[in-house]
């Protein structure tokens, strides 16, 4: 629908948004916006608007698929029919699930699933709008849901994208940079630097590459520090309204486990007491069956001994059928010769 | 009082040796790796701002049936595993085909969490005075993290609440809490805890929740209510 633009970086040196080269686009970042998620964030890149929801660790539906030594990440990707401007049809499409698989791999292995056998973290991110660099947004979101649900990571996971225009390297493109360019380098990093995402679509010289490449590391390293306060900050809101002081009177408390185990005792004390009037003469009746059951010797290792001699029985019954059987087999025989 | 949030990934120390939980070493240094607060008393910790209830033996916690195997009730423990009570471990002995007779779906208990496997086969036992199915009152859920808080030092918090609703109360380590009493003591109890769990960032929250418990009768709470807050200094 749109035209190609006749030039994407003017004389001034600036990109059509006003953007010099090397600068990213607006962020803003809210954490923990859904309730019933473990998790949640809400980020907008430029105007990319996405939100990020994490449950677990929990059980894994269908049972086959949970790891014995370590918890599955699933991760799902998602455009909404109206964050583009042509409708985009609902439900998951080859480029959705090609994100969805790279995105996935981008988070596994910061994540400590070694912790969380047998059981599963699920990542929903939904594109609300999107402006080119969606997948580096969700990215971003799914990092600061992820800390927010309490799941133990390596560090947080940034994501921007550097692309080409014009021949001119130019950090986190928007629609038209990227429909028009000439490159699209979608890359995710950890705060020392390593790459857990890194896809290109276009043509670099292996220069370009490399410039691209530390251009790319400085716009995740902007990234990373609005992630980072984002996380702080709302700490610092929760502490007006929420369960901060919660956390900092444990730490005060000194050994609060035993705290824990000493009231717990006092409380089933008390409610022993209370409830003792009205389940003394149940308790009576039961007495009673105990002992009559005590003769049997109650102990896990019996049960398992009576586990077995229950099994037998039925067979002990087979056994005897069979033995009626050839008795009247026998008395047949008799009969016959008798005749 | 040393609040210092960390996210995950941040630098701790460079002492090896202070590592405790919520934290990971890599080339002999400590990082967090969990988003929450850092406690530096004996070893470095972080704990989490929010998660999910992991059991270790010992526990006290109150589960839910969800189902009836022929030797195991399977619970819900609002945990990401289920917890397994055996047949055997029931105060009683029953039969295989008893087991609905006494604790059916949908029936909860105070159990108390026998071993926790590498494979996260949690074994539950009743073979304790103090556990029991739970027949009579109500039962919320608060976040985990939470209940050392609402027990306060030495149950001081728990014993006000008690006291102030006349009621009983009983705070699993699974962040279930059942309390009995008449309605009214019991209701106030559960606005009070939602008190603690959402409004607990203050110093002197002891105090607070005594002034509310005395206070209001109605269930008006006014949450923005900062005066109050800076009355209280423990």
């Amino acid at each position: 629908m749109n035209d190609k633009p006749e030039k994407f970086i003017d004389n001034n040196g600036l990109r059509l948004d006003g953007r010099k080269a090397d600068q990213i686009r607006d962020i803003k970042i809210e954490v923990g916006v859904l309730s019933r998620a473990d998790g949640s964030c809400y980020l907008e890149m430029g105007n990319n608007k996405v939100i990020a929801a994490v449950y677990g660790p929990r059980e894994v539906h269908p049972r086959h698929q949970q790891k014995s030594t370590k918890a599955i990440v699933r991760y799902k990707y998602n455009m909404a029919s109206f964050s583009v401007e042509d409708r985009k049809r609902p439900g998951p499409d080859r480029r959705s699930i090609e994100v969805s698989k790279v995105s996935r791999e981008a988070l596994e292995d910061m994540i400590f699933t070694e912790y969380f056998p047998k059981s599963a973290i699920d990542i929903f991110v939904e594109i609300l709008q999107a402006d080119a660099g969606t997948r580096t947004a969700a990215l971003n979101a799914a990092s600061v849901a992820l800390a927010d649900a309490g799941i133990p990571m390596r560090g947080l996971v940034s994501a921007c994208a550097v692309g080409k225009v014009d021949e001119t390297l130019v950090v986190d493109l928007n629609k038209d940079e990227d429909n028009y360019g000439q490159a699209d380098m979608p890359i995710a990093m950890t705060p020392d630097g390593k790459i857990t995402l890194l896809q290109m679509d276009g043509n670099f010289t292996l220069e370009q590459f490399k410039q691209g490449l530390e251009m790319a590391q400085e716009g995740c390293r902007q990234v990373y520090e609005f992630q980072r306060k984002a996380l702080l900050d709302y700490y610092a809101k929760k502490e007006e309204t929420e369960e901060v002081a919660v956390i900092e009177e444990v730490l005060q408390e000194e050994a609060p486990e035993e705290v824990v185990e000493e009231s717990i005792a006092e409380e089933m004390e008390e409610i022993e007491e209370d409830e003792a009037e009205e389940v003394k003469a149940a308790e009576a009746e039961s007495d009673q069956e105990i002992e009559e059951d005590s003769s049997e010797t109650y102990e896990t290792s019996d049960t398992v001994e009576e586990e077995a001699t229950e099994t037998e029985e039925p067979e002990d019954e087979d056994e005897e059928k069979e033995e009626d059987e050839s008795t009247i087999d026998e008395s047949d025989d008799e009969r016959e010769v008798s005749q | 009082m040393d609040k210092r949030i960390v996210i995950p990934g941040d630098f701790l120390s460079d002492d090896v040796k202070k590592a405790g939980e919520g934290t990971f070493i890599r080339e002999g240094k400590v990082y967090a790796n969990l988003y929450g607060l850092v406690n530096e008393k004996n070893k470095i910790r972080v704990v989490p701002i929010s998660g999910k209830y992991f059991p270790s033996a010992g526990d006290l916690i109150i589960a839910t049936v969800s189902e009836i195997t022929y030797s195991n009730w399977i619970m819900d423990i609002k945990s990401p595993y289920e917890g397994l009570l055996h047949i055997s471990e029931y105060p009683r002995r029953i039969e295989s085909d008893e087991m609905m007779k006494y604790l059916n779906v949908g029936d909860s208990v105070l159990v108390m969490v026998k071993e926790v496997s590498p494979s996260m086969k949690i074994e539950l036992t009743m073979r304790d005075s103090r556990l029991k199915p739970i027949t009579n009152g109500r039962l919320i859920e608060v976040t985990p993290s939470k209940v050392p808080r609402i027990i306060g030092r030495g149950g001081s918090m728990i014993s006000m609440l008690k006291n102030a609703t006349k009621c009983n109360i009983f705070v699993g380590q699974n962040g279930v809490i059942w309390i009995t009493g008449k309605e009214k003591g019991v209701n106030k109890a559960i606005e009070t805890i939602h008190l603690i769990d959402t409004q607990a960032h203050t110093n002197g929250l002891t105090e607070r929740i005594s002034k509310f418990l005395k206070g209001n009768e109605t269930s008006e709470v006014d949450h923005k209510s900062p005066d109050i807050l800076n009355e209280l200094l423990d």
